[in-house]
């Protein structure tokens, strides 16, 4: 099918083995003590008094319980005390050194991005991205910062990917899949046009408390719903986009979908090529098929990846997303991690499989 | 305007379509006030006369939108025009042998109960006299205020007894998923007259149709429904319907099936690692599906080449899952290619045919 393939006469002769792991959650072991320090004192006071209120009813987030403590791994609390991803020195040995993580993309989850006091999102999405640097990307060369904005602000965080842009800490600007509106909504462009004047691609992590229901029919009872639901959000945010015209009117934006599957993209492709075709009058914006905008600009990682009885069928759905678009990623420390090992259990070529654990991710993040 | 159809077209149709094939989803004209007024109960009646209430036409489907209505099978309003067009278009032009009308109105939009309730009843009574009594190749589906499931069930319960309506229809976006108890009473009433639900394709407008607010364009918003019938499949599953009512069968109609196959494996998925959590949920929900739920067939949303088409075919698992529809008068695709190549003989010949009846108990008789 349409598999872009790249001659490369050195990668034989290429050492370095190590895979790229696009999804690895990173939380600090203590708040107060990692992460105040990149904090005004008023905001210390703030959340003190009054929390980090997000778009949601309970202080300590989702109305939905999780299925496993903190949705992570049972084997993941470090030892040496604090809670899942917090101990670099565990994730060496339990994750990135066993499985030869050469490149491993944090993503800080639960804090800072949806917090509704614009000034204190602000606020606390710098600090973690100071944090980041101190706590993880400075002590571990193999470990890559994402840039975390405050997005309904969208001038600030600009202004936030501004200040990083260049750096050699950060590989991407973050982004939560359920936003208050649609993504391709105007309001968040300057963002887009930020992340792409900066070389980035914006990663859009599943989760986030939009507060609209995760369906257009309310909110579901369940948290396997909740999970279900993620690639609904992801199917509606790239429609958003395509048919705003996010990919044609700026130029080198590129998405990351991080934790919604893949499986659901072709099908999404197709429906709205067949829709785009008879709606151009309304969709003057999107010049293209949108299938194209998707193949060119969108990239997905695999966790959670689907698992069909025949594992050859993830196969056709790989061809039709293209063997580039797809990064391996294990979704370390949560429940549902994906083992490199066992990901993809069916023989894979030499290329595909450099293409989806490390070459596709070096390439994307511009780290070849 | 062009009304004769391409006769090269025309031997395609007959090759493809089956003398005797069944139809599930085709849409009758929306009345205009003045057609339903003879038929709404007096209270109801010197309401919208003296209200000035309009007709009610849902923004789903824009009157004058390319989806609304194929240009070659635009006319002139008012049920007997219309219902003549259908005869040219689609039993003689396409040669469907027997149609299912699933009236769109937008009576299922409206906030109050009471009046949505008047308003089902005398949709269902002009469809059985404009439509079902001047042709017998017809079938119906029965409308119900979904506002209120007490008085679905009495709107149910008034039409049962007429074998010329074969199921029952709900929109995909109501006011809580699908699945939830609310709706119970429906599945329960439906399930005893052994007649299925049909959830199709529109909204409630209660919430923004994308499940991350409220679009910007048509295009978007019936995107959109693929989204929503994702999340309302799920809700039925988790939620335990089909446990509590073995004997519901759910159709989903003008919903898209491209997604199917990775929306089951992604749940499968889930619910190995989650079940705990709806223990009710006592086989993997692929299996529950495939007994319990079918797709109409229009609008395919199908892959570029029929070998695509055969392989996801393939990744449905099942050829037992399509019920053949035109989705007429809804553009969908041109000429007289309902059917899409890629489809083997067996199973056209199922779709149109096998499945239909076995889905569809009050097709297997002769109505008087």
């Amino acid at each position: 099918m349409n598999i872009e393939t790249q001659t490369r006469p050195e990668a034989a002769n290429r050492v370095r083995t190590g895979i790229a792991d696009c999804d690895i959650h990173p939380s600090p072991r203590n708040f107060e003590a990692e992460v105040y320090p990149f904090l005004e004192r008023r905001w210390q006071e703030l959340i003190a008094s009054y929390g980090m209120v997000q778009r949601i009813g309970f202080q300590g987030g989702t109305q939905y319980p999780k299925g496993q403590p903190r949705a992570s791994r049972r084997d993941s609390f470090p030892p040496g005390g604090g809670g899942p991803g917090s101990d670099l020195d565990f994730m060496r040995r339990q994750h990135l050194d066993p499985h030869d993580v050469e490149l491993g993309v944090l993503i800080p989850l639960r804090v800072g991005q949806a917090i509704q006091n614009m000034d204190l999102a602000v606020a606390i999405c710098a600090a973690m991205n100071d944090w980041q640097i101190a706590e993880w990307t400075s002590k571990e060369p193999r470990l890559k910062g994402s840039i975390l904005t405050a997005y309904q602000d969208a001038a600030a965080s600009a202004r936030e990917i501004e200040r990083h842009a260049g750096t050699s800490d950060f590989v991407q600007v973050a982004m939560l899949s359920r936003t208050p509106e649609p993504m391709g909504n105007r309001q968040y462009w300057p963002i887009y046009e930020a992340a792409a004047a900066a070389g980035l691609p914006v990663g859009v992590h599943a989760f986030g408390y939009g507060g609209t229901p995760v369906t257009g029919s309310g909110w579901p009872s369940y948290y396997i719903e909740d999970m279900m639901a993620h690639s609904q959000s992801c199917q509606s945010l790239i429609t958003s986009m395509v048919f705003e015209g996010v990919f044609e009117r700026i130029p080198g934006f590129r998405l990351v979908i991080v934790e919604g599957g893949i499986a659901w993209l072709p099908a999404l492709a197709w429906r709205l090529d067949a829709i785009w075709s008879k709606n151009r009058l309304e969709l003057a914006q999107c010049k293209r098929p949108p299938s194209e905008y998707i193949r060119e600009s969108i990239w997905l990682t695999s966790q959670p990846i689907e698992e069909p009885d025949d594992r050859k069928q993830l196969l056709d759905v790989i061809e039709w997303i293209g063997w580039d678009r797809v990064l391996y990623a294990s979704d370390y420390p949560h429940w549902d991690f994906d083992d490199p090992d066992l990901v993809l259990p069916v023989s894979l070529t030499r290329q595909q499989k450099d293409g989806f654990f490390r070459d596709n991710a070096f390439r994307l993040y511009g780290l070849e | 305007m062009e009304t004769t159809l391409d006769p090269d077209r025309q031997a395609t149709a007959s090759a493809a379509i089956l003398p005797g094939a069944i139809d599930c989803d085709v849409h009758p004209e929306p009345p205009q006030m003045a057609e339903l007024l003879p038929y709404l109960d007096t209270y109801l009646r010197e309401s919208v006369v003296q209200r000035g209430i309009g007709a009610l036409h849902s923004t789903a489907y824009p009157l004058n939108a390319p989806i609304t209505v194929r240009e070659d099978w635009r006319g002139p309003t008012g049920a007997a025009q219309s219902l003549d067009r259908m005869r040219r278009d689609l039993f003689d032009g396409l040669g469907v042998g027997t149609a299912i009308l699933n009236p769109l109105y937008g009576l299922q939009l409206l906030m109050e109960e009471q009046m949505a309730a008047g308003f089902a009843t005398g949709l269902n009574t002009f469809t059985a006299r404009e439509w079902l009594d001047p042709e017998p190749r017809l079938r119906a589906s029965i409308v119900v205020p979904m506002q209120n499931p007490a008085m679905s069930v009495a709107e149910i319960e008034r039409w049962a007894g007429d074998p010329r309506f074969v199921q029952v229809l709900l929109l995909v976006m109501g006011e809580m998923p699908l699945g939830k108890r609310y709706y119970w009473p429906i599945y329960e009433a439906a399930a005893a007259h052994d007649l299925p639900v049909a959830i199709h394709a529109g909204s409630m407008y209660r919430y923004g149709t994308t499940g991350l607010g409220w679009p910007s364009f048509h295009a978007q918003d019936y995107a959109g429904n693929a989204m929503a019938f994702q999340a309302a499949l799920a809700s039925l599953v988790c939620e335990g319907v089909f446990s509590m009512f073995p004997k519901l069968r759910v159709v989903l109609s003008e919903s898209g099936f491209s997604w199917l196959p990775a929306f089951l494996w992604r749940m499968d998925k889930f619910w190995h690692g989650l079940r705990m959590e709806v223990p009710w949920v006592d086989r993997r929900p692929a299996e529950i599906v495939a007994e319990h739920v079918r797709f109409t067939l229009q609008p395919l949303d199908a892959p570029p080449t029929a070998a695509d088409t055969e392989r996801l075919i393939a990744h449905t698992g099942s050829e037992d899952l399509l019920l053949f529809s035109t989705d007429y008068p809804h553009w969908q695709f041109d000429g007289t290619r309902a059917v899409p190549s890629g489809l083997s003989a067996p199973l056209v010949r199922r779709m149109m045919i096998d499945t239909p009846r076995a889905t569809y108990p009050r097709l297997r008789e002769k109505p008087a």
